[in-house]
């Protein structure tokens, strides 16, 4: 299964959670994993994500998050997660 | 598992650190496109590179999205023109660098390497013509990087090449005077030039090579300056461990980025080369490196100590993170590219003489160096061979990249803008060697040079 790693940061507020899974479900990207947190008004989420049967090619699903986190005051970041098992697995 | 603390470990390193891809360089090879008409042969190397890298750029920036890190180059490196050009008919190569220049415009890479002859032990008729078009070809077009390989460790060193482009260089620089003479800053001299590397100026697509292949350049010396700072105070052993894991991260980046283009484009990968470049940004510097380590400026004694022992683990650690590693690996010490230099020079803890002791130990030589305007061109040939003598002894490459600034003089500063940065002009010892420069021929290769 392709993975995807799903990383929102910003200031905390009502709704980021809902904003973010709203759009993932329209693209089909169903949610595997959540982790969240807030850290002195702080909000840090990590997603993991099912990426195999998106609708549409991964840069544009970036592309969009990435408008979506500006609309909602936070920064979200989409990565494969295999740049992750690259750097920090042997 | 995947966990968070890996996942903004890697974040922190893209966003805060300048970790980077610094480039993917399609190597390309010309040698199929000759023919005896110069009009012909430059048709046939248009097409060839347009429709080889026609989607390379578009391929780096779809690998950029899909991990989330920036590759900040997109280049090509071609066959020698000298050779691929040989048995064209003409008297000038400047068309075919203005070729060049137009098909790197038209697949939107910044620059393609190749525009170069390799002239180690003698020079033919193409090398000669080559050698002779460099200072129109850079004047005259944008994108073209040129090189020359004057000496190898198994051939000695071409001195009658050492010499005549020392007036090229000179020449280049006048003939592109109202930028700063920065056509020189396209230009390098090698000695042990490799056949894979993928970094300019000096890229070039070797005769040992495929047709085509994916050569990345990884970088982020941002990443291993921070990594550093958790451990002052602390020993060399772990020290040297820091480096070694930090440059095993950045390296497994640059394999995967290489792995994902090359079966992208359908195009063999071919190498990783694990060189620490740095940029003009701040913090991303390879002289605030050997600053953590322990030298107030670049230039202080113990920096040659400091990179050479930079050197040796960030090429330690990268080793086991990609399965081929090649080009010229190490870690680049240029000077207008390069914050932490540029304030050496300024606070004067940084001379040439002192430059060329790092080059000992670092990937590749005297990098773009602002020298004044006047500096007579048997100098500049002087400071070659130094430079290429000490790659031919050492068996390693060397390099020669400066810049003699028409119109300007040591105090003044040239702006080379973009990638290339700015640079203090550095004074050059002005004691000739004109009768050494003048006696023409061959160094011979030396003694350990004869193994087999």
């Amino acid at each position: 299964m392709k993975k995807g790693i799903i990383t929102v940061v910003g200031k905390d507020r009502v709704g980021i959670i809902s904003e973010v899974c709203a759009y993932l479900a329209k693209d089909n990207i169903n949610i595997l994993d959540i982790s969240q947190t807030i850290v002195q008004g702080f909000f840090n989420m990590m997603m993991i994500v099912d990426v195999n049967n998106i609708t549409k090619p991964f840069g544009e699903v970036v592309d969009e998050l990435d408008q979506l986190g500006n609309k909602i005051g936070v920064t979200i970041k989409l990565q494969h997660e295999e740049i992750f098992n690259k750097m920090h697995r042997l | 598992m995947i966990n968070s603390l890996e996942v903004l470990e890697t974040n922190t390193m893209i966003l805060k650190e300048n970790l980077d891809v610094r480039t993917i360089t399609m190597g390309i090879s010309l040698i199929d496109c000759a023919d005896p008409d110069i009009d012909r042969f430059n048709e046939n190397i248009y097409n060839k590179i347009t429709t080889k890298a026609k989607n390379l750029v578009k391929v780096g920036e779809d690998i950029e999205k899909k991990y989330g890190v920036p590759i900040v180059n997109k280049r090509i490196s071609i066959t020698p023109i000298a050779i691929a050009a040989s048995s064209t008919k003409t008297d000038s190569y400047v068309s075919i660098a203005k070729t060049l220049d137009r098909a790197a415009k038209e697949v939107g890479v910044n620059f393609i390497g190749g525009f170069s002859a390799i002239v180690s032990k003698g020079m033919t008729e193409s090398d000669k013509k080559l050698i002779k078009s460099i200072p129109e070809a850079l004047a005259t077009t944008e994108r073209v990087c040129s090189s020359v390989n004057v000496g190898s460790t198994k051939t000695g060193i071409n001195m009658d090449a050492v010499k005549l482009l020392g007036s090229t260089i000179k020449e280049t620089a006048i003939l592109t005077k109202d930028s700063d003479s920065i056509g020189c800053a396209k230009f390098v001299v090698f000695c042990n030039a490799p056949d894979d590397n993928p970094f300019m100026a000096g890229a070039f697509h070797g005769v040992s090579e495929a047709d085509a292949i994916i050569n990345v350049g990884v970088s982020g010396p941002g990443v291993v300056k921070k990594a550093l700072e958790t451990c002052r105070g602390k020993d060399f052993e772990e020290l040297c461990e820091t480096i070694k894991k930090t440059a095993f991260k950045i390296t497994r980046v640059g394999q995967l980025v290489a792995k994902e283009a090359s079966k992208a484009l359908g195009v063999p990968f071919g190498i990783i080369d694990l060189s620490l470049a740095p940029t003009p940004a701040i913090g991303d510097s390879i002289a605030e490196i050997l600053q953590e380590i322990g030298v107030d400026y670049v230039g202080a004694p113990g920096t040659t100590a400091a990179l050479a022992l930079l050197n040796d683990q960030v090429k330690k650690g990268g080793v086991m993170a990609s399965s081929y590693v090649g080009g010229l690996s190490g870690a680049f010490i240029p000077v207008s590219e390069d914050q932490g230099m540029i304030d050496a020079v300024n606070k004067g803890a940084l001379t040439i003489e002192k430059l060329e002791a790092m080059t000992c130990v670092c990937s590749v030589g005297l990098d773009m160096i602002a020298i004044p305007g006047k500096t007579k061109e048997s100098t500049i040939s002087g400071m070659i061979a130094d430079e290429m003598a000490i790659g031919m002894i050492n068996q390693k490459t060397t390099a020669v990249r400066v810049i003699p600034v028409i119109g300007k003089d040591v105090g003044d500063q040239a702006e080379f803008g973009g990638l290339l940065g700015y640079a203090p002009l550095m004074p050059v010892n002005e004691f000739g060697c004109e009768r050494l420069i003048n006696r023409g021929g061959r160094i011979p290769a030396p003694i350990h040079s004869f193994k087999n």
